[in-house]
């Protein structure tokens, strides 16, 4: 592939697109593990309890706050999506959409950051 | 991707919005002093109004990702059209058993 073919990947709405498939992805992946979780509640407080006390390992409580900025990452992302598609806008106002997105989700980045 | 599923991924892309706001909302009050599985259940078990929203939010989630899957799929994976729908097919509808397996486990009494 050369260059010229290569060059719409520079885009901030290509990039946009990349950022929205891939978090979408991993929070597919994420998601049966996230309801194995909760499930395990079907069997008393117990279990639950005592997975929440192993998910208190600083490396485990980063991992959560990554899938919650990921979360509002990609509803931010189908947000810009959903605008774009219903609404009449012109090119450079997608662009502005895209960043301000990409603000957005840097402040929620910021609250993650305070919170953790 | 057909109209049909183009159309069922938006819509339920727009139901989540909220859904996601009031979730995340959830877990930022649920964190701030710690989190324990008496806190989570004493909020959930019994309650009509959590089972109704994560009960959407299972089945919104659970449409919303195997299309999504099947349009990776689709795209990324030398799987045709066909083997890309069994399998996101598939993990809707795995989605769907483990989403309300767990929405059963933290709101019945």
């Amino acid at each position: 592939m050369t260059m010229r073919h290569l060059s719409h990947r520079q885009s901030v709405l290509w990039i946009a697109a990349l950022v929205h498939r891939l978090s979408g992805l991993t929070l597919a992946i994420f998601l049966p593990l996230h309801f194995l979780t909760l499930g395990l509640a079907i069997h008393g407080e117990a279990p639950l309890e005592s997975f929440l006390r192993w998910s208190d390992q600083p490396l485990v409580r980063l991992a959560e706050s990554g899938l919650v900025f990921l979360l509002l990452v990609h509803m931010l992302g189908g947000l810009r999506v959903l605008v774009i598609e219903n609404l009449p806008w012109r090119d450079g106002q997608k662009e502005l959409a895209t960043i301000a997105a990409g603000l957005s989700a840097v402040i929620a980045l910021i609250l993650l950051a305070r919170l953790f | 991707m057909n109209v049909h599923l183009y159309v069922w991924q938006r819509l339920t892309a727009a139901l989540m919005v909220p859904l996601v706001l009031v979730h995340v909302a959830v877990i930022f009050y649920a964190t701030r002093k710690g989190m324990t599985a008496a806190d989570i259940l004493a909020r959930t078990r019994g309650s009509i109004a959590w089972a109704s929203f994560y009960g959407t939010f299972v089945v919104a989630v659970a449409i919303h990702a195997a299309i999504g899957v099947r349009n990776v799929l689709t795209e990324w994976s030398p799987l045709k059209d066909r083997g890309a729908g069994i399998f996101a097919s598939a993990f809707g509808a795995l989605l769907l058993l483990l989403g309300a397996r767990a929405v059963v486990a933290v709101v019945l009494p």
